[in-house]
């Protein structure tokens, strides 16, 4: 279990005052400049060593994506994007962050930017966060004042700028090049890679899009060292993480934790258990609504990191981990998901438009159990038709959720298929 | 957020003179007229697309895309549901029956009076206290129960104070 001298965010729940004196004597801010002086290429080096991945979902090393900017500027801008577009259903962690912990982005921002080379950074947050973006701007405002971002930064003799842009209600603009389009305002349809955004991002300038979790940890990694941080967790899976837990638990709550404890001993510790015990569990969704679902017999023993959940053919996207009980109906509960997904999907892709569509009025038949037993292979037939076949991965996190159920449910779904045909009157 | 009925082609000029020289200015103009207009009117587009240098299609397809833009003025007070996973399993549905039964209104639609829009939301990131809802940009968890009677009340004092 995590110290409470080992925390990152020690403001999570807003006790303290989110206001820069504040922040201030939390730590941030302290000695940023000469973090800055060491340069990019040691910022970039402890990220690497710290063995940071991206809290996005995804999971990729942020120090190399850092590392894949122009080492060299043309003369031109470049761009950080920082993706505060939290929209995955089941994740609160970077509302947590803005709201009551902004200078911690504010600064990462800095930092991140001029390890990059970055003369900006554009924070991308979504339309529906209006008190996070409130506070964000109150940060970024009292930053510009004490003279810690714009012109000289820090007195660094860097000069980087941070700006604000709402997004708009488009669960699509947190994909990274849906953002960047969004962000040039535009409709948030993905872009086709490569090229990648590092090499032609927003404004057809070298961008780098991070998550508002990546971004927050930089400052604090930087100052305690990469060791620090890489001794937290798992090998590969190091460091603290924010986990959301929700559903059918006694505490729901967001808390920051190592990576790589077991699911078990995370929800018992810090959620109150699960409504009526444990084993009154039926699936638990890890990582935010993308990620397919885990029965209970797979969640008794599994780690939450990125490479256990992946072994068991689910991710940990976002820890955004919802619980559900054996009250649930479970073929609903994804038949909704898919509905979801459906209402988002941009247009772009033909299999992904048409295909959510046709996912979901499946799953509404299955959920009354209106179909055929041969269907359950040709819906998820066309989840691996979707899967793989769009430009962005929205269609892969459409198509796995419906490949998990049937994967670990697909008794239930049967049954319910057998007992609709059984009331039906026989045919004269 | 005042439902302007007339077409007030003044300020949407005014918004689009004050905000073309951002850089990707159509998202902030339209923004800014749905925030101080209560929606965006069709007749707004062909302005825009004509001062920002862009062609109609492509304004429309912005606008169209965003569901935060409004088509038409909303109510005067907004209900949003959140009816993702984590709320929906812990009964945004009896949430949204609830607010059927106390101003005879399902999701997506307005009360005929205009005082009152419940909209259906997918995940407001407070599902540690689900079931949650967003009246008029505030925010509140754990709505069942007394908590919706509350919410409930908080609108139609809201309503109330509109001075009619």
């Amino acid at each position: 279990m995590l110290q409470d001298r080992d925390r990152i965010f020690t403001n999570l729940y807003g006790e303290h005052d989110p206001g820069l004196d504040a922040a201030k004597s939390r730590g941030d801010w302290d000695s940023t400049k000469q973090i800055l002086l060491k340069g990019r290429d040691w910022i970039i080096d402890e990220m690497k060593a710290s063995g940071l991945r991206g809290r996005g979902g995804a999971g990729f090393p942020t120090g190399l994506k850092w590392s894949f900017m122009p080492k060299k500027s043309d003369g031109g801008p470049a761009y950080l994007v920082v993706n505060a577009d939290e929209s995955e259903p089941g994740t609160c962690k970077d509302r947590e962050i803005m709201r009551h912990d902004p200078h911690k982005l504010v600064e990462g921002c800095l930092i991140a930017g001029f390890a990059m080379g970055a003369t900006a950074a554009y924070i991308y947050i979504r339309g529906e966060f209006i008190s996070e973006a409130l506070a964000l701007d109150g940060a970024i405002a009292e930053a510009y004042e004490a003279g810690l971002i714009g012109r000289n930064a820090c007195g660094s003799g860097y000069d980087f700028d941070v700006f604000l842009h709402r997004g708009a209600g488009a669960y699509i603009c947190g994909e990274e090049t849906a953002l960047i389009e969004s962000l040039e305002g535009k409709k948030g349809q993905p872009r086709l890679k490569p090229p990648f955004p590092a090499a032609v991002g927003l404004y057809g300038r070298p961008t780098t899009v991070n998550n508002v979790e990546s971004i927050s940890v930089a400052p604090t990694i930087l100052r305690r060292g990469a060791s620090w941080f890489a001794g937290i967790g798992r090998e590969k899976n190091t460091g603290t993480k924010l986990y959301c837990f929700s559903g059918h638990v006694n505490k729901p709550c967001v808390v920051e934790d190592a990576l790589g404890l077991p699911l078990k001993e995370l929800i018992e510790r810090h959620a109150g258990g699960v409504r009526g015990g444990w084993d009154n569990l039926m699936a638990v969704i890890p990582g935010g609504s993308s990620v397919p679902l885990m029965p209970k017999h797979v969640c008794d023993d599994v780690l939450m990191d990125f490479d256990s959940l992946r072994a068991q053919g689910s991710g940990l996207g976002t820890a955004g981990v919802i619980v559900m009980d054996k009250s649930t109906d479970i073929v609903y509960a994804i038949a909704r998901l898919s509905k979801f997904y459906m209402h988002e999907s941009c247009g772009q892709c033909t299999p992904c438009r048409e295909g959510t569509g046709w996912m979901w009025r499946i799953m509404m038949r299955m959920v009354r159990g209106e179909a055929r037993l041969e269907e359950i292979d040709m819906l998820l037939d066309v989840t691996k038709e979707i899967e793989g076949h769009t430009i962005c991965a929205l269609g892969d996190a459409a198509a796995w959720p419906i490949q998990g159920l049937m994967r670990h449910f697909r008794p239930e779904v049967e049954r319910r298929i057998k007992e609709y045909a059984a009331r039906l009157p026989r045919a004269a | 957020m005042p439902a302007n009925r007339t077409f007030d082609e003044a300020a949407i000029k005014a918004i689009i003179a004050d905000m073309r020289s951002l850089d990707g200015p159509l998202m902030p103009i339209l923004h800014a007229i749905n925030d101080r207009l209560g929606y965006v009117d069709q007749r707004a587009l062909p302005l825009i697309a004509q001062e920002l240098n862009l062609s109609r299609a492509e304004v429309h397809g912005v606008f169209t895309f965003y569901h935060d833009f409004r088509k038409a003025p909303a109510g005067r007070h907004v209900i949003k549901v959140c009816v993702a996973e984590a709320c929906q399993s812990m009964g945004s549905d009896r949430l949204v029956d609830h607010l059927r039964a106390a101003f005879g209104i399902g999701l997506g639609e307005t009360t005929p009076d205009g005082r009152i829009t419940v909209e259906p939301i997918y995940c407001l990131g407070n599902c540690a206290l689900s079931p949650s809802a967003m009246m008029d940009g505030k925010l509140y968890g754990r709505v069942e129960g007394t908590r919706a009677d509350r919410l409930v009340r908080s609108a139609n004092l809201a309503a109330a104070g509109d001075g009619r």
